[in-house]
């Protein structure tokens, strides 16, 4: 784990975010996208009341600059998902992936959900692939959970300088065991919730 | 070299890597893999649009005291309990919820209920899960690893108890 503290938005974490899924073209607008932009036009309002129009602006400003610096990651996010999902051999994939990969499987999904550069712009459209080219839920949600809590991009470019290296450091030893534990808790509960679906 | 540089670099050469052993399957495989990226990146950009131009606000409305000042080292497991629960409700990105955190920790708020607050907003805090993961992935699965997410920032609190640490 490198410990530059830098201040630069890297990985915009909450920011972007890109989706490829062979054969799923999403429609621009759902219903959780209307419920996030009444919350943001009341929140919007409710600053502008408070601090003025110069609040408002400051924001936008600000919002605008990170939403530029991050359309790039977000393209990128977008190629590499339609890439993975059409060079993966689903076969192999399935195989170490797959629901009956075992505990090799939570913990390659781990692995990759570590390694994995980029913010969520990457590693949703990936998890996603993974899912389309035969990866099970255990495996998936082990890669997801391991690249929130154990991934570099988010803990060099946010946690350390806000949280601090004692906290960041400590923060992530102790979620080491518990993307594998996710993912087998996720088997778990899969393979009742959805006994036919299972092998 | 910035961390963020590196990282743009580890990314776009990922990108690179796998568009060259697409290129070496053929035409068609890297033609219909760049129209079905370039695709998802045009349908996904109003909502990147709207999740980090509008998180701003969302966050500047936020109350932080009243986050923080319930997650205080005597707290115990209820406090565990309020951060988990803060922590899902906490909006906006990166910023917002490890600065919640750190006010947290200043003010005097125990290590394991903080542990718990970053560990819950990591994993499933509702607007990311919202706005950005049922966007990119089936919606069945978003809900269903949220769900089984559950118990790990009550299991994170409790190994942070045991360890004493950080």
């Amino acid at each position: 784990m490198s410990e530059l503290p830098l201040r630069e938005p890297a990985p915009a974490d909450d920011a972007a975010e890109a989706e490829p899924r062979p054969g799923h073209i999403r429609k621009p607008v759902g219903w959780s996208m209307i419920v996030i932009g009444v919350l943001v036009a009341v929140s919007a309002v409710l600053v502008w009341r408070r601090d003025g129009i110069d609040g408002v602006l400051e924001i936008l400003t600000h919002d605008l600059a990170l939403f530029g610096g991050i359309l790039p990651r977000v393209l990128a996010g977008c190629l590499l998902g339609a890439f993975i999902a059409e060079i993966l051999p689903h076969e192999k994939v399935s195989r170490s992936l797959g629901p009956r990969s075992g505990l090799k499987g939570l913990l390659i999904g781990t692995a990759f959900g570590a390694i994995l550069p980029g913010g969520p712009f990457t590693a949703y459209p990936v998890a996603s692939a993974l899912l389309t080219v035969g990866a099970d839920f255990g495996a998936t949600i082990a890669m997801v959970v391991s690249w929130t809590l154990i991934g570099y991009g988010r803990a060099v470019a946010w946690e350390l300088p806000i949280m601090g290296t004692d906290f960041t450091l400590w923060r992530i030893v102790i979620s080491l065991p518990l993307p594998v534990l996710a993912g087998a808790l996720g088997r778990f509960v899969y393979v009742r919730m959805y006994p036919k679906a299972a092998p | 070299m910035s961390a963020a540089l590196i990282i743009d670099i580890l990314l776009w050469g990922s990108v690179a890597a796998v568009g060259l052993i697409a290129l070496r399957r053929g035409r068609p495989v890297i033609t219909a893999s760049l129209r079905e990226g370039t695709m998802d990146f045009i349908n996904i950009v109003p909502r990147v649009a709207l999740g980090v131009i509008g998180s701003g606000y969302i966050a500047a409305v936020i109350p932080q005291e009243i986050i923080t000042g319930w997650l205080g080292p005597d707290s115990g497991w209820l406090g565990v309990l309020t951060a988990t629960i803060a922590g899902a409700a906490t909006p906006g990105g990166p910023v917002v919820g490890f600065s919640i955190g750190a006010v947290a920790l200043k003010a005097g708020g125990g290590a394991p209920q903080v542990i718990a607050y970053v560990i819950a907003w990591a994993l499933f805090a509702f607007q990311r899960l919202l706005l950005w993961e049922i966007p990119f992935m089936p919606a069945r699965f978003v809900w269903f690893r949220a769900a089984v997410s559950l118990p790990f920032p009550f299991l994170a609190a409790a190994i942070a108890m045991a360890i004493g640490r950080p």
